[in-house]
């Protein structure tokens, strides 16, 4: 199982992170962490943090960073370099608890031909 | 969040209490909410109807709707009800963001919808608002949701992101 897991700075973000990477440890396979910011951090906050996160796990991954256009670049990394799935953080969470869909997480949605799987 | 506001705010709001009848004849009265008004709270989100749910609030289940009520209703939040008789029926809510803004939100029973409730209970939680100083109000709206974006517009709040499955209206009580 080859999966591509899209990081922004959010919570949901960080559960995305471990839920890919406990789902490789379980059935096999590589996990490649992409950073993307939803202009809410910059990519080097949100690398300090995930870099925090891969400190609790005993595992190799790739981590790249997508600075333009992360929506897109994500679509076409899986489909070029054959990942079984997308995984990507289920929004961002408003003050009161509303949860809104980032440009980036909708363009996934909307434009992937690869399956794709929000984490809450 | 970083939005647009209006330039000029809204006037002629009221403030609570409230009493008024809606288009069924009931009389409902809006006062801002108490810490002892919770437990009526969790009453009207048990009987919420889950289609009239809004990008995941109010959540389901007792313990979900406890926490949440305890998110909206910390210190510098502002909570406002409509009580028919001593049933709660409606509840709307402003909740501080990290820049001074406040974030709106409103949720009316189904047994209670469409008799002008809504539009009271958001002229007076506005209200309130203004009277305590606050000057900037947004709040974020599922696209297909064409009556409430209506009732918001209505009222005076303005489009300010559209890019999104959520629409993001803003509204101004004072100047900064």
């Amino acid at each position: 199982m080859q999966l591509i897991v899209g990081v922004d700075g959010s919570d949901f973000g960080l559960r995305a992170l471990e839920e890919s990477i406990e789902r490789a440890q379980e059935l096999g396979g590589d996990v490649t962490v992409a950073l993307y910011s939803d202009g809410q951090q910059s990519l080097d906050e949100i690398e300090s943090l995930v870099s925090q996160e891969l400190s609790a796990f005993d595992v190799d991954v790739t981590v790249i960073r997508l600075e333009e256009e992360p929506g897109s670049q994500l679509v076409d990394i899986a489909e070029q370099d054959g990942y079984d799935r997308i995984v990507l953080p289920g929004g961002r969470r408003s003050p009161l608890g509303k949860i809104n869909l980032s440009n980036t997480i909708e363009f996934v949605l909307l434009n992937s031909q690869t399956t794709v799987t929000l984490v809450r | 969040m970083t939005l647009r506001y209006p330039d000029e705010p809204l006037d002629d709001l009221p403030t609570p209490p409230v009493t008024f009848t809606d288009g069924d004849g009931r009389s409902i009265h809006i006062e801002q909410a108490t810490e002892e008004d919770i437990e009526a709270l969790v009453e009207m989100y048990l009987e919420f109807d889950s289609e009239d749910r809004a990008q995941g609030i109010p959540p389901s289940g007792e313990g979900p709707i406890r926490k949440w009520l305890d998110i909206v209703t910390e210190d510098k939040s502002l909570n406002v009800i409509a009580w028919d008789g001593d049933e709660a029926v409606g509840h709307a809510m402003l909740v501080e963001d990290d820049d001074e803004s406040y974030e709106l939100a409103i949720f009316v029973i189904q047994s209670h919808q469409n008799g002008g409730i809504g539009t009271e209970l958001l002229r007076t939680v506005l209200g309130e608002g203004q009277s305590q100083g606050i000057t900037r109000v947004w709040l974020s709206v599922e696209r297909w949701n064409k009556p409430a974006i209506a009732v918001y517009e209505k009222l005076g709040f303005e489009r300010m992101d559209d890019t999104s499955f959520e629409i993001q209206m803003t509204v101004r009580l004072g100047h900064d």
